[in-house]
């Protein structure tokens, strides 16, 4: 069972040929043997996960069954769970437990889903290799010697390992996408504003956004429709209607145009990322799509401006992590002063600190021009170099990550691991959807092909990944880890 | 040498919303410590701030009252400190793009006459918690009720001249929010407190002295003894050869001072920035006009209708439309009883006496408008005369009567008051004080003409004696003259 996808499993679960308590239950078996060797969960929740089974079986005894019901799924840590730790990968939050749901964990939960445990993230979703966690790294299923990126590793590592059919995840600069491409499963970053954020720990408000992790395009169709949608409790939740994302899945892509952008090909692109990803299009060039370069002048730009903008938001986000009313808090502060700055200063890993001091610079007075208002000028032009491109094409196609999963320990310089994110993070500032898909092998390690659509194009983007999924069987590839060990 | 005073005033009033700004929480006041601070007042990891749309509508009711521009977008910023209280680690304001932009006030000083204090803008913000200090063992404790309150700062231009003048704009502030109804105005409670910026310059000069800001002042005297310390502080600093230095200060009402808080050097970097939250806020003109279509008459209009229409001076204008319960009253009374002069001398002589006495204010009198208004009518048709009304206005106000609207009937039936306008009566009454008074008749007859006007006083007594006080003392004036000219 364990190497299913959620629509397969979701057929078995409907034609009865074996409960949620028993998908669940095999699910926590493998977690129990085999994280030990991946460390992706932070939090495992076996006794709720029964719970929540039992009631998903109760609900299909008695015919109420939505498409969702009884399926097992895992929580990335930046999620408020009620009732459960919800640590952000910190040490900050070791002993926070939540005392509501999320927006998403509660219309995951109201649609029948399981949540099996929280997964390991990079100390509040900074980082790009899950190596920022307080409670440890994440190893790549596919070679436990390579990162599975970040800051959602856990989760891609626990779907790619068969611990769990699916994984929620967030985004802000890449955090789905490049670890669902180094950990080859399939990862959506919607539209900014079109999952609710409320519930969700905030690193950078106005980048944030939370997707589906899973093993193909279809699966991810599945959930988004579950967690899309305005929320009265998220100002920048979209109200606009959630449409059905499985529609779309078999549109054919004959006529379709597909931009390549000069700038996603250019130096520092490993050579057999790039061949993947050039194969991965021909494919669409065969099923009939277009295919021609297009220019995103301002590429160039968004790492700096993304290293002032996230920084900026997160030194605000995070000054609440104070020792007062939650969270970690020194012994015997002798004044206030001296219970934030011990309290702050223990309960924080570096790269936080890192971020929190740069953001707290650019805010200052006399830099804000130069920095903050500056930054958000560059936002605004690589947002229009998108818009300009989708006046050309219909979706651009591109590397997730510059290379495939690199060693554990292998950045250690923090500017070196911020250019990995060089594909993914204008996305983040433009507020348009991505999706990374299993499109071949750098060596051991999987090579994921980034597609984009402009805001609010997800169904496109899941029908364009799917018809893919449908001519290739990349997404289908397990590693040896889960196989041996099943 | 001259000095002169320069003064502006920050007035954050809190608006009368039963929510809070960013939350569903109650922003009743008093309630047991944090028990009014939901998740998001608390600032708990994951919560969003979700903007209350009657904050906005206050904000902006207050800005059409001050005749001010409503620009079509305002933007929410995050103000960045630590403080216990503050539970995000910021608060969120309006620093670049407030709800209100520049405005006027007029206010009214003692000699009755009138000026304009501009207003620079308003902004929305959240209030903070508070930290408690009592009965905790030396500890600190916090309580979050008050966190996510909404504020609404008001920022006047440097335009006050004197400790006299910024009580009056003080005061001219509170009567347009309480007149809006978009705040209690409880300054004991905190509803309204304001920070005072007080510079001294050589008279003539041109450019501002360096200022001083006293924080958190919350009365109208206290505003004008702060300031009149502040002053009397700078100047005596600059005559003995000192400089006055940019920084925060402290009033203590008890001490009578200002004290020194924290310097230009200390002060806080805020690092303001658009809270990625909240999006900008957008007025249409249709909102801002439909509300602009429901405002109330404001107390500058209401001062200039009551002066120009009601005939009434400029003082009594000032003080009946300072506050609108007083307004109010007034009118009804006027209503009633038809005569604006009558009202306002009954409403500011024998009620605002008898509430004062009491420390009451005029939401809490015994004596409805109704029931005033109808005893004044009274007095006007000759029913009884102003001697038996204060009588029974006294009654009234101990609630003999009850509380029915003719209840002044009912009393003048009941004691007797009613006037005697018989002219027979009263003639009988007065044979009778005549032939009971020779020495006076005499005394009378013997004077000079124009002496006896004065004279005829005692006459009078005698017979509004003999009446009770009921007799109509114009008619006894009257009678009195020509039996006592008709003995000559």
């Amino acid at each position: 069972m364990h190497d299913k996808t959620l629509t397969e499993l979701a057929t078995g679960l409907s034609a009865g040929e074996f409960s949620s308590r028993e998908l669940t239950q095999e699910l926590l078996g493998r977690i129990d043997r085999l994280d030990g060797r991946l460390n992706s969960f932070i939090s495992v929740t076996a006794k709720p996960a029964l719970s929540a089974a039992d009631r998903a079986d109760a609900t299909r005894a008695d015919g109420q069954a939505g498409p969702l019901n009884g399926l097992p799924l895992a929580l990335k840590d930046i999620f408020c769970t009620r009732g459960v730790r919800t640590s952000c990968g910190s040490r900050m939050l070791d002993n926070f437990v939540a005392p509501y749901d999320a927006t998403i964990v509660e219309k995951l939960s109201e649609a029948g889903t399981v949540s099996l445990g929280k997964t390991n993230m990079d100390e509040f979703a900074m980082g790009s290799s899950n190596e920022n966690s307080f409670y440890g790294p994440v190893k790549n299923p596919w070679d436990p010697s390579a990162v599975p990126g970040g800051s959602s590793g856990g989760s891609a590592a626990a779907v790619a390992a068969g611990l769990v059919p699916a994984a929620m995840g967030t985004d802000t600069g890449g955090s789905i996408r490049q670890p669902a491409a180094f950990c080859g499963i399939t990862g959506l970053k919607p539209t900014y504003g079109r999952v609710s954020r409320y519930g969700m720990i905030a690193y950078a408000s106005s980048l944030d956004q939370a997707g589906p992790m899973a093993r193909s395009a279809a699966d991810c169709a599945l959930l988004l429709g579950a967690m899309a949608g305005h929320d009265g409790r998220d100002s920048t939740s979209v109200a606009r209607g959630v449409p059905d994302y499985q529609s779309e899945l078999d549109a054919p892509l004959n006529g379709l145009k597909i931009g390549l952008p000069v700038e996603y090909f250019g130096d520092g692109l490993d050579p057999a990322v790039e061949a993947a990803v050039r194969e991965a299009v021909q494919v669409y060039e065969s099923l009939g799509a277009t295919v021609r370069e297009v220019s995103l002048p301002h590429t160039h730009y968004a790492i700096p401006a993304y290293y002032v903008i996230a920084p900026a938001e997160a030194s605000s986000n995070l000054s609440r992590f104070d020792g007062v009313r939650f969270g970690h808090r020194c012994e015997a502060p002798t004044d206030l002063i001296d219970l934030y700055k011990r309290s702050r200063a223990e309960g924080f890993g570096d790269e936080v600190k890192r971020r929190i001091l740069i953001g707290t610079h650019t805010l200052s007075e006399g830099f804000f021009d130069a920095y903050y208002k500056k930054a958000q000028q560059v936002r605004r032009l690589i947002r229009q170099d998108f818009l300009d491109a989708f006046e050309e094409v219909d979706v651009l196609m591109g590397p997730a990550s510059p290379t495939p999963a690199f060693d554990l320990g292998a950045n250690k310089d923090p500017v070196s691991m911020y250019l990995q994110d060089i594909y993914t993070i204008a996305v983040n500032l433009a507020g348009i959807p991505g999706i990374s898909v299993p499109a071949g092998f750098a060596g051991n390690r999987p090579v994921g092909l980034q597609i984009l659509g402009t805001h609010f194009a997800e169904a496109q983007l899941l029908g364009v990944a799917h018809q893919f999924q449908q001519n290739t069987d990349w997404h289908l590839r397990r590693p040896a880890f889960a196989e041996e060990s099943a | 040498m001259q000095w002169e005073t320069v003064i502006g005033l920050e007035v954050h009033v809190q608006l009368a919303t039963r929510s809070k700004i960013f939350s569903g929480a109650s922003t009743a006041f008093g309630a047991e410590p944090n028990s009014q601070a939901c998740a998001v007042d608390l600032g708990l990891p994951g919560v969003l701030p979700v903007l209350n749309e009657s904050a906005v509508a206050m904000a902006v009711q207050f800005g059409l009252g001050v005749n001010a521009e409503i620009p079509e977008v305002s933007v929410f910023d995050r103000k960045n400190y630590f403080y216990a209280d503050l539970p995000k680690g910021y608060q969120t304001s309006q620093m670049y793009q407030p709800i209100v932009e520049a405005g006027e006030v007029e206010i009214s000083l003692e000699d009755g006459s009138t000026r304009h204090i501009r207003v620079h803008h308003a902004h929305l913000e959240e209030d903070a918690g508070k930290s408690l200090h009592e009965d905790l063992h030396g500890m600190t404790g916090i309580d979050l009720n008050r966190a996510g309150t909404p504020l609404l700062e008001i920022v006047s231009e440097p335009d006050m001249r004197s400790a006299k003048e910024a009580a009056a704009y003080l005061k001219a502030i509170h009567s347009i929010v309480t007149y809006l109804g978009i705040s209690d105005g409880n300054m004991a409670e905190g509803s309204m407190r304001c920070d005072v910026n007080v510079s001294v310059r050589p008279r003539g000069q041109e450019a501002f002295g360096t200022r001083a800001e006293i924080k958190n002042v919350n009365s109208f005297r206290f505003v004008e003894r702060a300031i009149e310390f502040e002053v009397e502080r700078q100047i005596e600093l600059i005559e003995d050869g000192g400089e006055v230095v940019q920084e925060t200060r402290l009033y203590d009402p008890e001490a009578d001072e200002t004290r020194s808080m924290r310097t230009k050097e200390e002060a806080n970097d805020y690092r303001y920035f658009p809270c990625p939250d909240l999006l900008p806020v957008v007025l249409d003109q249709a909102y801002v006009d439909h509300l602009r279509a429901n405002l109330p008459e404001l107390p500058a209009d209401k001062r200039a209708r009551f002066q120009h229409e009601l005939g009434l001076s400029a003082y009594d204008a000032g003080v009946l439309s300072a506050s609108r319960a007083m307004a109010e009253y007034f009118e009804r009374v006027r209503n009633t009883c038809g005569d604006a002069k009558q009202a306002a001398n009954w409403v500011q002589g024998e009620l605002s006496g008898a509430l004062n006495r009491e420390g009451l204010t005029i939401d809490d009198s015994p004596v409805s408008a109704e029931q005033l208004g109808l005893l004044i009518t009274r007095v006007l048709d000759d029913t009884i005369n102003g001697k038996a009304a204060k009588d029974v206005f006294q009654a009234m106000w101990q609630g003999e009567g009850g509380n029915a609207d003719n209840s002044a009937d009912t009393l003048i039936e009941a004691k007797g008051l009613k006037q005697v306008t018989d002219s027979g009566a009263i003639e009988a009454m007065i044979d009778q004080v005549i032939a009971e008074s020779p020495a006076q008749v005499a005394q009378y007859r013997d004077a000079e003409p124009e002496k006896r006007g004065k004279m005829i006083g005692y006459f009078v007594g005698q017979v509004m004696k003999a009446s009770r006080g009921t007799a109509n003392p114009q008619q006894v004036n009257g009678l009195l003259k020509e039996k006592l000219d008709a003995l000559c």
